[in-house]
């Protein structure tokens, strides 16, 4: 019979190494200025694609000597996980796709607030009105059609058009998934809880769920459903690649300062338990500084810069023409979306 | 192993109900409960056909090639049913629903009916078969009549298996969109965490596995068949097939083209666009979901060996209970127990939270009876008086057991590490929500992959979980081949 307290520390010890295994980048310290914050580390739940805070976390370990860990997952995970472990959390930095997870985290107390030189970057628009996180990145809220099964006539002039019966049956979302809660969540900021109730039962009505706002795509592009409520980057990353999944589609920007146009702000934000305050507001600091923020403009990501004056991406249409309703990202509550959308069956 | 249920419970109850009966007692969980229902009645029953026809086709009757068919029809377990349902939304993008879940449960789970069908129908004594056709019952009366009822331990035990794996699916249903209970528990997870209306769902979905499992533990009946009298049996006569065999044969291949071509050409299809083994995340996913499976199985093991010893070496109440408890813990859906393991350690031991301790009980946990059965026949191999022998000539007890049994319970013990491993490759769900951070496995980024609509880069995943799930398939089927011989005298 093995006795089984080898197996045990063998586990316990793999349990280190493997969480460890996740993507920890070795780093040499720069040769250039000493900076005293070299040869330290910090931990960053991310939220945000996996591809660009990789290459956030690279350059800023290059200029600065800062070894950083990465812990991947999605909003609501890694915000629920950062709650649950509150001053215990290895966290130093979030960073997240939408704000409402922000401001899970925000609520529970456990930001420390962002050094004001990071916030002066960042134009007041696109950061919360509590200062204690900032804003990184942006992503608009579009409708992707398929011109062939609906024309450019019958486009709706807003998000509430389609909980109308006009709409049964003609689009699709992923409920499931932080982005479309977030865009819920900016209804419910610009509406009211009763617009919201009564969109969310014609939504139950009309729509098609799919897993995923690539999956949404993809049966726009493939003609299965004549739209789809996304976020504008899946289009245009498919665009600058092979086009399987849009080449057949469409985006429409609501404009006009519709709930339609909302744009979501990712947020980045400093843990007050965090171990290596520094290190991690400078963190912060890099990703919204011009450097951090040309990653947004020249890279494959399709998100919108929004610090430093930094502009888009050129095969995006410039931020300031979409015509976004004014949300504060700080008053979206993902919670409670999430109790309309279990009220109204639709998780 | 029922602790972590267990405590899910007391949770649920401390929730109170007035908090989760509007969550439980709402429009959408019973458009869940109908689709969740609906597929385990008609799945069932399709299933137990396809496997039940399978069977008989390959022992009794004249097939031509029964020996090839005899394995190709086991085959299909080899490919996980979410890569099934991979390559088919790849096919027709528009399966979906009922019917499509119905397809693909049917192309992915019949060899679980038709591995026991097959073991039991070769343990068979054709002599009942023979005196029942000299009494005037026809071939398919003799079939009905006779067969049949012989045959129900297997089928009520494989739809067992088959049920509890259309209960606990969840990749194969999210992929082309048909919405079942853990599907929705999945997406409640996403959202809230172990908040409520998971737990909710999740006691709904365990009612239904005790309720399917009560079901047939009571319908089973008490009668077993055995041989008595001298004797041998004879070699069964193999109904000829005569006009049927082509179109039965076209049939056969169609099955087959559909659970194991059209997954293959897929992949292969795939495969061949751009250059989709050069992933940055494959190595770590290969070298990660090894150690999980290695790690894994020497916990389930070292979990196993006690009850297997005590079921075999000294049966009694307790063992009994320890094995029925095993059983029915492992019996609740993969993302069941993790979700339970979430509420455990959260509250209970937030230092386990988000470590590989949490994922390697809850395998243990899942796959603990493969292991049990394995090494309780590798043990019943090894018989008492070899160690008494052993005693005799003067070893001490424990060396005996050390050098005398333990290599006879090797060969099973490997055994059942294979099948533990290479069950853990696989799973997707637990996995999914216990691992650390950034913990890839083969199945996890097969899956975030398929997510994406990355279909080329889940092409090389989905194949290398293939090529891990052969061998299970292999070992299992040298297993039921084995338990079938044992019936012979």
């Amino acid at each position: 019979m093995k006795p089984p307290a080898p197996q045990l520390i063998a586990a316990a010890v793999l349990s280190l190494a493997l969480t460890a295994c996740g993507t920890s980048v070795q780093g040499a310290p720069p040769s250039a200025a000493p900076d005293s914050l070299a040869g330290t580390a910090i931990t960053v739940y991310n939220a945000q694609h996996e591809e660009l805070t990789q290459e956030w976390a690279d350059e800023f370990q290059a200029k600065t000597g800062v070894t950083v860990t990465l812990r991947h997952g999605s909003d609501s995970e890694l915000a629920n996980q950062i709650v649950q472990e509150g001053n215990a959390s290895p966290a130093d930095v979030f960073l997240t796709e939408n704000s409402p997870a922000m401001s899970l985290v925000e609520n529970a107390g456990l930001f420390t607030g962002v050094d004001a030189d990071t916030l002066a970057q960042v134009p007041a628009g696109y950061r919360p009105s509590t200062d204690k996180w900032t804003g990184i990145a942006a992503r608009s809220t579009v409708l992707v059609y398929n011109p062939s099964t609906l024309p450019d006539t019958e486009l709706p002039e807003s998000l509430l058009d389609l909980s109308d019966a006009s709409w049964k049956g003609r689009w699709a979302a992923s409920p499931g998934g932080a982005d479309f809660q977030a865009i819920m969540s900016a209804l419910l900021q610009l509406k009211g809880t009763a617009a919201t109730e009564e969109w969310l039962a014609g939504m139950k009505a009309n729509y098609t769920p799919y897993q995923g706002n690539s999956a949404v795509m993809r049966a726009v592009n493939a003609g299965e459903i004549p739209a789809g409520l996304i976020y504008h980057y899946y289009w245009f990353i498919d665009q600058a690649g092979t086009k399987e999944n849009s080449a057949n589609a469409k985006l429409h920007f609501f404009g006009k300062k519709d709930p339609g146009a909302f744009v979501s702000v990712s947020g980045g934000g400093v843990l007050a338990a965090g171990k290596n305050q520094a290190a991690a507001q400078a963190f912060l600091a890099f990703i919204t500084s011009k450097d951090g923020q040309d990653v947004l403009r020249t890279g494959t990501s399709m998100e919108y810069p929004v610090a430093s004056g930094v502009p888009a991406n050129p095969a995006l249409p410039a931020l300031d023409t979409l015509v976004a309703p004014s949300v504060d990202p700080a008053t979206l509550n993902g919670t409670e979306v999430i109790s309309l959308m279990t009220a109204a069956g639709l998780l | 192993m029922l602790v972590p249920v267990g405590f899910s419970a007391v949770v649920a109850v401390q929730t109170g109900w007035d908090v989760l009966a509007p969550l439980i007692f709402r429009p959408r969980v019973a458009e869940l409960l109908l689709n969740t229902v609906l597929l385990v009645l008609l799945g069932v029953p399709l299933t137990v056909l396809v496997g039940v026809a399978g069977a008989w086709l390959v022992e009794r009757s004249d097939l031509p090639w029964r020996r090839v068919w005899s394995v190709a029809l086991a085959s299909p377990l080899a490919v996980p049913a979410f890569v099934s349902s991979y390559a088919w939304v790849g096919v027709v993008p528009s399966i979906g629903g009922l019917g499509g879940g119905l397809f693909i449960s049917t192309l992915a789970y019949s060899p679980l009916v038709y591995l026991p069908a097959v073991a039991a129908l070769r343990g068979l004594d054709p002599a009942l078969e023979d005196a029942a056709r000299s009494l005037g019952l026809g071939p398919w009366a003799v079939f009905g009549r006779v067969v049949m009822p012989q045959l129900r331990l297997a089928i009520w035990g494989g739809g067992l298996v088959v049920g509890l794996h259309l209960l606990a699916e969840y990749g194969a249903f999210s992929l082309i969109r048909f919405n079942t209970f853990t599907t929705a528990i999945m997406v409640q997870f996403q959202s809230t965490f172990a908040g409520p209306a998971a737990n909710a769902l999740g006691i709904v979905l365990t009612l239904l596995c005790l309720v399917l499992l009560a079901v047939e533990g009571s319908t089973r009946g008490n009668l077993r068949y055995a041989r008595i009298g001298s004797g041998a049996a004879t070699i069964p006569t193999r109904t000829r097939l005569a006009t049927a065999t082509l179109p039965t044969t076209l049939v056969l291949v169609g099955y087959l083209a559909a659970a194991l071509g059209v997954p293959l050409v897929v992949l292969a299809g795939w495969l061949t666009v751009g250059d989709p083994w050069a992933q940055r995340w494959m190595p770590q996913a290969i070298l990660t979901t090894a150690l999980l499976g290695l790690l894994g199985a020497a916990v389930t093991i070292v979990l196993a060996a006690p009850t297997a010893w005590l079921s075999v070496r000294r049966p009694s109440r307790v063992s009994r209970v320890l094995e029925g408890a095993g059983v029915l813990a492992s019996s609740l859906p993969g993302i069941i127990i993790a979700l339970a393991l979430v509420t455990v350690t959260v509250r209970l031991a937030p230092s386990l939270y988000q470590t590989v301790v949490t994922v390697l009980v809850a395998y243990a946990i899942m796959f603990l009876p493969r292991a049990l059965v394995a090494l309780r026949s590798g043990l019943a191999q090894a018989p008492l008086v070899l160690e008494e022998a052993a005693q005799a000539l003067g070893v001490s007890p424990a060396r005996s057991r050390l050098r005398v049994t333990l290599p006879v319970m090797a060969p099973s013990a490997a055994a059942a590490a294979a099948l533990v491993a290479l069950g853990i490759a696989n799973e997707l769900t637990a996995t999914l929500l216990l691992a650390p951070n950034g913990t890839r496995t083969l199945a996890t980024q097969f899956w975030s992959a398929s997510n994406s609509v990355a279909y080329t880069d889940a092409a090389p995943y989905a194949l290398l979980l293939i090529l891990t799930s052969i061998p299970a398939v292999a070992i299992l089927f040298a297993q039921t081949r084995r338990t079938s011989q044992k019936g012979k005298p």
